[in-house]
């Protein structure tokens, strides 16, 4: 193959369209493509099936509201790797109406909905465009510019100050209705109708009358308080005895505002935040939100600090694909037993990160250019000791009485199985995308930090069932252990942090994405800064929040008490899906 | 069995039949048997739910207090553990459970955003502390609190434990408590219980004198001004 035929065919994309279809997008700091609303549907379908963009990452939009448009963002990739396609529509305000990209690309249906709900844009032809994460009947669209919250102080942070002359002003107080609410003029409390959730009811699929059995068709709310949802996570389940004929995941019950926050938060402001995320991987969120910014910035991060952060990932993902496992053995009816065992070596990793950055889960330990603290030799000793003996050891103890456990596999052999095509086109991610046997991790597809020097195998399964993701799980500890010891022999020694450590930093205009394979898939963070100390849209891409969209499709024709376990072996995090 | 904390000082037993004699009152043996079989809900809501599991889990290992029992149903256990932010939407269920839970019920709130909202206080979706809806027993600072900080709240709620009466506990005075209002999802989240400040306050402003009104009889209630007109 010769140089010229490596050409990247998007440089010529705007040529292939007729006139005005698509433009590139020229503002500064800005890049991808602009397409008309109009042709957006031929667009992605030619981009899809002729250039094999298969697999759409991301939705998301942004409110300019100076000059009175939203844009609708996507971003594609190759299932091959490679960069991303960025492609945005612009709509008016008053106007705002996207075609809807769900029959191409299914995974964007949860995302779309999200768009809805906080921004208050209509996609057109969406099956099913309810709100998501607030609920029917909310007054406003809160992630848009002129939606003001009720406990609205300014417009960004650093506020002023809320102890003026010593006294402090509680937030509560200056709110008429002494807490955090607000109502539209002239409302009555009394006379209000709550939505009774009729378009969540009826948008599920029922059972056809069966003249032969008399089996009853039933209705089954799990959640939001159910031990098996893993949080305030609630599905809603047609059955037909015990047959799954439909399913809706409801969500929001842990939405915490963090994107609104965080566009009134200063940049550094929002580290500590991420971590809330997926709280039980916050070094690996810190990692996707330093990349970002540090993209805008242009930042180059000295080597031990990059040494470093990849060791926090790692460790993490060790860490979280324990705990995955543990509470997959739960969700098995295995009560708690297991579950004890897969997160003693937790603790251990925890005592490591509360070492180096002073608290054991909300680490807040990356920063613009590198890391807020060095890693002490005793620290690296401790992990030496933990990867070389203590991990490998259990992992024995897990292949000894799990891996082939007649139980075990009876129970998840072909159970809540995704072929590859479903799996891409549901935009799954992380173990689930590669237990269907699609061999994509962000480490691999498009090398971040120092993951291009490390040598470790893309683990894929087969068969794509639940048994499938136990052994994705655990082989990537394995990968991650391999890591880690690289990691170790290879650490040099020097700063760990460009420049100086900074409250403010200076991140200049533009729009950057930055992502990670986290241990749940890619962890993304999408930034536009103006220039200003704050971001002016900032949206996560959370990879359990899009995984999700594949538990109605798994989860249909299977067993009602295999729908926990099938849940439990997407590995949510509620932080996270909601935000 | 150990008599450890049941035994009132004042009587003496023989030292031969301490393990076997104890002399007390009525209220100390309710209380001590109380106080050591806690059994909290099972129940997580955020970050801090993952601390609750570590503290369950073997390192500090909750059974040493009798707590380990973790009951899905509200209908079982004694304490709430409200681990997490309490978001609107939530709200409604997490009253709902409370008031399915039987006497005698304790409420934990753990962590910042429990208790007040914590650092997503300002977030929309964000109930500014799960006491403006439930009574609130023991307040566990930090953001997530430790294991270590749960048990030292864990503890302080058993110390509460031992200091009720039998005569005074409401449980046992005359006629059922009343129910907490479930909240209603509305525009934004509605409080029952203040439906008619919530009238007043978001009347439209049409005369003046109508406006000042609402003012004074929200002064005259301990209320702040209201904002508008
Ligand atoms: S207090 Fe902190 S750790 Fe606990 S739920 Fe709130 S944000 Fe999470």
């Amino acid at each position: 193959m010769t140089e010229a035929t490596l050409i990247n065919p998007l440089d010529t994309l705007v040529d292939q369209f007729p006139s005005g279809w698509v433009k590139k997008d020229e503002r500064p700091g800005y890049s991808g493509f602009i397409v008309e609303r109009e042709h957006l549907l031929e667009f992605a379908r030619t981009m899809r099936d002729d250039f094999g963009f298969d697999y759409l990452s991301m939705v998301t939009a942004s409110d300019y509201l100076a000059e009175g448009k939203f844009d609708v963002v996507y971003y594609a990739y190759k299932t091959i790797g490679g960069p991303a396609l960025i492609f945005k529509v612009q709509v008016p305000r008053e106007d705002a109406v996207v075609p809807s990209l769900v029959a191409l690309y299914p995974g964007a249906d949860f995302q779309e909905r999200e768009v809805w709900d906080l921004m208050g844009i209509r996609f057109e032809g969406h099956p099913d465009l309810r709100r998501i994460l607030m609920w029917e009947g909310f007054e406003g669209h809160p992630l848009r510019k002129d939606w003001k919250e009720p406990f609205y102080e300014e417009d960004v942070k650093p506020y002023k100050s809320r102890w003026p002359e010593g006294k402090p002003v509680n937030a509560d107080d200056r709110n008429p209705f002494n807490d955090n609410v607000q109502y539209p003029t002239g409302f009555d409390p009394e006379r209000w109708v709550p939505e009774a959730e009729t378009l969540l009811y009826s948008g599920l699929q029922r059972t056809t009358h069966n003249e032969e059995f008399k089996t009853d068709e039933l209705i089954v709310n799990m959640g939001p308080q159910h031990p098996s949802t893993h949080g305030v996570f609630r599905m809603v389940v047609s059955l037909q005895g015990e047959k799954i004929v439909d399913l809706k995941p409801v969500m929001g019950y842990l939405h915490r505002n963090h994107e609104k926050i965080a566009e009134r938060n200063t940049f550094l402001q929002n580290m500590p935040f991420t971590d809330r995320l997926d709280y039980t991987t916050s070094m690996s969120n810190n990692f996707a939100y330093a990349l970002a910014v540090e993209k805008l910035m242009g930042l180059q991060v000295p080597e031990r600090a990059d040494y470093i952060r990849v060791l926090m990932a790692e460790l993490t993902r060790i860490m979280n694909h324990f705990f995955a496992t543990g509470f997959l053995l739960n969700d098995l009816g295995v009560y708690f037993t297991a579950s004890l065992y897969a997160i003693e070596e937790r603790e251990l990793i925890l005592d490591i990160f509360e070492e180096i950055s002073g608290s054991r889960m909300m680490c807040n330990y990356f920063r613009f250019g590198g890391v807020v603290r060095d890693v002490s030799d005793e620290v690296l000793k401790k992990i030496h000791n933990l990867v070389y003996d203590r991990i490998p050891r259990k992992l024995d103890q897990f292949d000894a009485y799990l891996t082939n456990n007649e139980i075990l596999r009876t129970r998840c052999e072909g159970v809540g199985v995704l072929t590859a095509d479903q799996a891409i086109a549901l935009s799954t991610a992380g173990p689930i995308l590669r237990a269907s046997g699609v061999p994509y991790d962000v480490r691999r597809a498009d090398p971040y930090s120092i993951y291009d020097r490390l040598e470790f195998d893309v683990i894929t399964g087969n068969h794509g069932d639940i048994y499938d993701r136990y052994l994705v799980r655990v082989a990537e500890i394995k990968e991650s252990i391999k890591i880690v010891k690289q990691l170790l022999r290879d650490i040099p020694s020097g700063p760990i942090l460009a420049g100086k450590p900074a409250y403010q930093v200076r991140v200049p205009a533009g729009e950057s994405y930055g992502r990670v394979e986290g241990p749940k898939g890619e962890m993304g963070f999408y930034i536009v800064s103006n220039g200003k100390p704050n971001p002016e849209r900032y949206h996560v891409r959370a990879p359990t929040f899009i995984n999700l969209t594949s538990l109605a499709p798994m989860s249909r024709g299977e067993k009602v008490a295999d729908v926990v376990v099938i849940l439990g072996a997407i590995d949510i995090v509620l932080g996270e899906v909601d935000r | 069995m150990s008599p450890e904390g049941l035994s009132k000082p004042e009587y003496q037993v023989p030292q031969e039949m301490q393990n076997q004699v104890a002399l007390t009152t009525l209220d100390r043996l309710y209380n001590w048997s109380r106080k050591n079989s806690v059994w909290p809900m099972m129940f997580g809501l955020a970050c801090c739910a993952i601390e609750m599991i570590a503290a369950a889990a073997s390192r500090y290992d909750l059974a040493r207090f009798g707590m380990e029992v973790m009951r899905p149903s509200p209908r079982q256990s004694d304490v709430m553990l409200v681990s997490g932010t309490v978001t609107k939407k939530m709200i409604p269920q997490i009253v709902r459970l409370y008031n399915q839970m039987p006497e005698p019920k304790y409420v934990i709130a753990m962590g910042a955003c429990a208790s007040s909202g914590g650092p997503f206080k300002e977030g929309y979706n964000v109930v500014a502390g799960v006491d403006k809806f439930i009574p609130v027993d023991v307040y566990i600072p930090g953001c997530p609190p430790t294991p270590q900080a749960l048990l030292h709240g864990l503890m302080t709620l058993q110390k509460k434990i031992e200091s009720q009466s039998l005569k005074e506990v409401s449980w046992y005075q005359k006629g059922p408590g009343e129910p907490i209002p479930v909240p209603v999802l509305g525009p934004d989240l509605i409080d029952m219980r203040k439906a008619a400040l919530i009238r007043e306050k978001s009347q439209p402003v049409t005369e003046p004198e109508e406006a000042a009104v609402a003012v004074e009889e929200a002064a005259q209630n301990g209320e702040l001004p209201a904002k508008e007109g």
